[in-house]
């Protein structure tokens, strides 16, 4: 038997014996009714004590996303979505916060003990009262944990009140700093950009909030973990993180969700603002639920990323590392709209059995002398379909603009596909875009000069898939870099090695 | 006696290469393996080496009594069998050192010896590069990636000299080779010489054999071994050609 045919049956009894992040929890759960009409958004926006600015917007986008249809141009197939079938509103019980740990719904702690949340922060995330205070001054990371659709709570809240940042749930930065929330949400991504976009607008329930003012490098990695955890409940989160001048900020994004039978939604919006001279590095480790051997269950993970450089010499950068969901409809983009200001896109997506992603960025050239930088490593394996989609746009104005592209793909068995779809306009002849592109297959000889050097056929396959992916995961800050080598190693161990 | 290889028929795609093959290497003994392109010289080497595309339709190989076609390639490196490829697959992305450390270490854990850590196993590598006269930045390149062909075979070499075999199968890995490049190569099989260490050495040429004096030397034509005899044979072979042997054989 060809060796990768036994990698892939390996493989598949792995990925087959159990998602390992698969458990939910069971909490009492507040739900609106299910469907999607006026009075389920006035019913959230009241939930959450909204302005009346706010309601309008909801309804705005909502009357925007009732004209709109489902896009059907990425290469995903699913089975239609009744929008009417969907919670899109449910939240943990709200009672006195606990007094102790002792006190705290044990569901929930297994749940952030199974996420590898340290005990102290798990004291925190569940709102113990007076938890948060003696470990304010520990260095590390804040966690702003989204437990479904409820911020419930938020750590090192002090460390970064003193730098003068906010992160904190976006319900609550309506509530406390509506100016500004008001000013940039939906400035990057409008209600009606596109149709699942547009959907978020009018239901979105909650996400993160951050500023950073000007001049102040964030004293720690910002982190978010997203779960999605009631049936039935779509989940459409909202983010929005503005850089003021020349500051800096590094945002963290994971996500596991439990296992289940049916297809969740799951769409997103996430929307940056770099002003002159600032950075934002967003990274996200995706693991959600990718439905099981036979493409029975998974998310449905269509999410809208963009960030905005409206400054000169701003600068954003994604990285992402995409091993889980069914379905992955997911292009982060940079409008690069400050002269010399620069655009990063670095990603590793991963699909096996009957997963199915399209993935990719837009960058959008706008100022002078703006660069980007596109390096996409697709992985696939069993009967999946991984294509990368991408468009590079140089305006008129662009002058000097710059543009560097690079998307390999790997695939590993016969069975799977791998697709490049560049978009490429340039309008400016001073412009210049590069595009390389490679496919290639983990080939038996590979795997076998490995094993005659000692090493298993799994490890063969964890050291070549690592090779492969190394431009893209050095980029990931050092506190993920480990857990996405993990997850490439049981995705693709389980997937690919 | 370590490699014992009896009667040995396999073929890939239903196609026979090996027609019976029956060679002993005791330890401590280097043979050579000469013969005529696709006689199956190559073949054997993967067999030996457990390469799955190769099916054995007959015969027997045991290495130290144990039966070798039964255990997984990975089984075989660990048990110390080496091949040292004609063609040296490249690896994207992955450092040779990272490479060699995860293969050597692979090898220390199954034979229940302790893994070297990344500045333990950088040291000894660099004194077997330069032992070896490689420069130290092959270590830093990735595995065989951007190798000149010279290059990835002194790579194969360095591979051997750090993973230490005991039984070494060298898959022609002289060809291609400038003359000083040659005698790294020999120098390699010839560091690992002991009681313990025996090796299948597959060339077309005498040169090899000048610095790696061989115990026995075998022909192999048309997948069956036709002469077998001492290093003589090997110089016979430079003089008459495989054709005038081959005319002898039939």
């Amino acid at each position: 038997m060809p060796a990768v045919t036994e990698t892939l049956e390996t493989v598949q009894s792995v990925t087959q014996s159990g998602y390992k992040w698969g458990f939910e929890t069971d909490i009492e759960m507040e739900m609106a009714p299910k469907g999607l009409s006026e009075d389920t958004i006035r019913l959230i926006s009241d939930r959450k004590g909204e302005p009346a600015w706010l309601l309008e917007w909801r309804l705005k986008a909502y009357a925007a996303w009732k004209e709109m249809e489902e896009p059907h141009w990425a290469k995903v197939w699913h089975p239609p979505i009744d929008y009417q079938d969907i919670h899109y509103y449910a939240a943990p019980k709200k009672k006195p916060g606990p007094k102790s740990l002792d006190e705290v719904d044990p569901e929930l702690l297994a749940t952030y003990e199974k996420l590898g949340i340290p005990l102290k922060e798990r004291a925190i995330l569940a709102g113990v009262e007076g938890a948060g205070a003696e470990i304010s001054a520990a260095p590390g990371i804040a966690v702003d944990a989204v437990f479904d659709s409820v911020s419930v709570a938020t750590t090192f809240r002090a460390t970064l009140a003193k730098a003068g940042v906010i992160f904190c749930p976006i319900s609550e930065a309506v509530r406390d700093y509506p100016d500004l929330v008001r000013k940039y949400l939906g400035s990057v991504v409008p209600v009606a950009d596109n149709f699942f976009a547009a959907l978020n607008s009018a239901v979105f329930t909650d996400g993160s909030f951050v500023y950073i003012p000007k001049g102040v490098r964030c004293p720690m990695e910002l982190s978010t973990y997203f779960r999605i955890n009631a049936r039935n409940t779509g989940q459409f989160e909202r983010t929005l993180i503005i850089a003021d001048e020349g500051s800096y900020v590094s945002y963290l994004e994971g996500c596991t969700a439990p296992m289940r039978d049916e297809n969740q939604l799951h769409a997103a919006v996430v929307e940056l603002v770099a002003l002159q001279d600032a950075q934002i590095k967003y990274s996200t480790v995706q693991n959600w639920y990718p439905g099981d051997a036979e493409g029975k269950g998974g998310i449905y993970n269509f999410v809208t990323k963009r960030g905005a450089c409206r400054g000169a010499r701003a600068k954003i950068s994604w990285t992402q590392v995409e091993t889980g969901s069914a379905i992955t409809w997911k292009y982060p983009s940079c409008v690069l709209e400050g002269d010399d200001s620069v655009g990063e896109f670095y990603s590793v997506a991963v699909t096996n059995n009957r997963q199915q992603a399209d993935t990719g960025t837009k960058m959008i050239h706008i100022g002078r002398n703006t660069r980007s930088t596109i390096i996409s490593k697709g992985i696939s394996a069993g009967r999946s379909n991984n294509t990368y989609r991408g468009l590079v746009r140089i305006t008129p104005r662009a002058t000097g603009a710059r543009n560097y592209t690079q998307c390999d793909s790997l695939l590993i068995g016969d069975q799977c596909g791998a697709h490049t779809v560049p978009y490429i306009e340039s309008r400016n002849p001073a412009a210049k875009v590069e595009h390389e592109a490679t496919t290639s297959k983990i080939a038996d000889d590979q795997l076998f000069y490995c094993r005659s050097r000692g090493l298993s056929e799994e490890d063969a396959v964890n050291l070549i898939v690592n090779g492969f992916c190394k431009e893209v995961l050095k980029e990931l800050p050092m506190e993920f870099a480990v857990e996405a080598q993990k997850l490439l190693a049981v995705s693709l161990e389980g997937s690919v090695g | 006696m370590s490699l014992v290889i009896d009667n040995l028929h396999a073929g890939i795609n239903g196609v026979e290469i090996l027609r019976g093959i029956s060679i002993a290497v005791p330890s401590g003994e280097i043979h050579a393996l000469m013969g005529p392109n696709g006689s199956g010289k190559s073949t054997l080497g993967y067999v030996l080496a457990g390469r799955e595309d190769y099916e054995v339709t007959e015969g027997s190989v045991t290495f130290d009594g144990r039966d070798l076609l039964a255990m997984e390639p990975e089984a075989r490196a660990a048990a110390g069998v080496f091949l040292a490829f004609q063609a040296p697959v490249e690896l994207p992305g992955v450092g040779n050192a990272n490479f060699l450390r995860t293969a050597l270490n692979a090898i220390r854990r199954t034979r229940g010896e302790p893994e070297l850590d990344a500045v333990q196993f950088l040291k000894m590598a660099r004194a077997e590069a330069k032992r070896l006269h490689m420069p130290d930045d092959m270590l830093k390149r990735n595995v065989n990636v951007g190798f000149s062909g010279g290059e990835k075979k002194r790579n194969e070499v360095l591979q051997m000299a750090l993973l230490r075999p005991r039984l070494a199968i060298l898959d022609e890995t002289d060809s291609g080779l400038d003359i000083d490049a040659l005698k790294i190569v020999a120098d390699g099989v010839n560091a690992l010489r002991s009681p313990d260490f025996s090796a299948l050495v597959i060339t077309h040429h005498q040169r090899l054999l000048d610095h790696l004096v061989p115990h026995r030397v075998h022909v192999l034509a048309a997948g069956r071994i036709v002469r077998s005899g001492g290093p003589e044979l090997a110089r016979e072979l430079e003089a008459r050609g495989y054709a005038g042997l081959a005319a002898e054989a039939a």
